[in-house]
């Protein structure tokens, strides 16, 4: 059956793209700023921490989650609550060590780079997606969790999938986080 | 919806970042709103082309205008324009009482001269999805006054009045002469 001429625009559709857009803008404004990838991936970090700060308060609004008792749980709920939420995706979890302090989230679907075929020349180890690092790392310390998350595959780059990885460090505060009911 | 608040958080970092990043001064000042409103313009016409890609073709100015303050802008920011005033001769004012990236902001003057860094962006939006729709435009805006909150001490979440944007849209159609920024 042939496509009706007049379509309504699918609004929610274009409202999650404004997003992936303006992070488009912005990453291409920070290659036009800076001239070193490693510059521009640790602004995107900063930018992302700071972000990140304060997003985990609208996350803990909106989603009610019970207070986790191991880091692979937290993994768990950033992976399955907080991307389901934000960006709609459910990364998959997987732990690299036998401590359980390192996991990795896959993403087989990225969003964010939804409108990005490539990364430009001489940009090879622009990590495009450093915002999201930055995001997780903000969040947790909120939340009194040191954690190191970074990139370790990056389809952008030519890898097979987008993964992240979390390193859980020690616990920042001894006072366990209560969530105020 | 939750994408909201990711791009809220996004601009707000973007302003803050791009301010940090510059020295102090009118020159300087001048600079970062540009640069705001240059990644606004990018996002605007990205935006704009997935948003009519399968609408009716527009009649006129006057049409688009209407197409802006409605569909547009509620896409984007979840509400209609308040007020939409023309003179017919190609300038168009968009009132908006509730502009949603003002309205995390406190009471009060103090802030309202750093209000025009938390606009750039939205102008650049509405200047990029016009120009892709064939017009050329100059976009400013003001922002009259912050919301007030009553002096109790405490924050109510409904502030009693509105901040009001009125950017003041001058679109020409004689696109040859017109010397633009």
């Amino acid at each position: 059956m042939p496509r009706p001429a007049h379509r309504k625009p699918d609004y929610h559709k274009i409202n999650k793209d404004l997003f992936v857009l303006t992070y488009g803008a912005l990453v291409a404004q920070l290659c036009k700023d800076y001239e070193k990838d490693e510059d521009v991936n640790k602004y995107l970090d900063k930018m992302g921490y700071g972000i990140g700060t304060r997003l985990v308060e609208d996350f803990l609004a909106r989603s009610c989650v019970r207070r986790c008792h191991s880091y692979s749980e937290i993994t768990d709920i950033i992976a399955q609550v907080a991307f389901k939420m934000y960006l709609g995706i459910t990364p998959s979890v997987t732990c690299n060590n036998s401590s359980r302090t390192e996991f990795s989230l896959i993403l087989d679907k990225n969003p964010l780079v939804e409108f990005v075929e490539e990364l430009p020349a001489g940009r090879s180890s622009l990590c495009y997606c450093n915002l999201l690092c930055g995001i997780i790392r903000g969040a947790l310390e909120m939340v009194h969790l040191a954690a190191d998350v970074t990139f370790l595959q990056d389809r952008l780059k030519g890898d097979r999938v987008t993964e992240i990885g979390i390193t859980f460090l020690r616990k920042l505060d001894e006072k366990k986080y209560r969530r105020k009911k | 919806m939750a994408d909201e608040a990711l791009f809220l958080l996004l601009h707000n970092e973007m302003v803050s970042g791009v301010y940090k990043s510059a020295e102090q001064g009118e020159v300087e000042n001048g600079r970062c709103i540009t640069k705001l409103e240059n990644m606004g313009f990018r996002v605007g016409q990205g935006l704009i082309e997935r948003f009519t890609k399968d609408t009716a073709r527009f009649k006129d100015e006057l049409d688009i205008m209407k197409f802006i303050c409605k569909d547009f802008w509620t896409t984007v920011f979840k509400k209609q324009i308040d007020n939409l005033r023309t003179n017919h001769q190609g300038i168009y004012v968009l009132q908006d009482n509730k502009f949603r990236l003002l309205t995390q902001m406190s009471a009060g003057k103090q802030y309202l001269e750093h209000a025009s860094k938390y606009l750039a962006f939205t102008c650049g939006l509405i200047r990029g999805g016009l120009s892709n729709l064939g017009i050329k435009s100059i976009v400013t805006a003001e922002v009259s006054s912050m919301p007030a909150y009553p002096d109790t001490g405490l924050h109510p979440k409904t502030p009693r009045s509105q901040p009001e944007l009125k950017p003041r849209v001058r679109c020409s159609t004689n696109c040859a002469t017109q010397v633009l920024r």
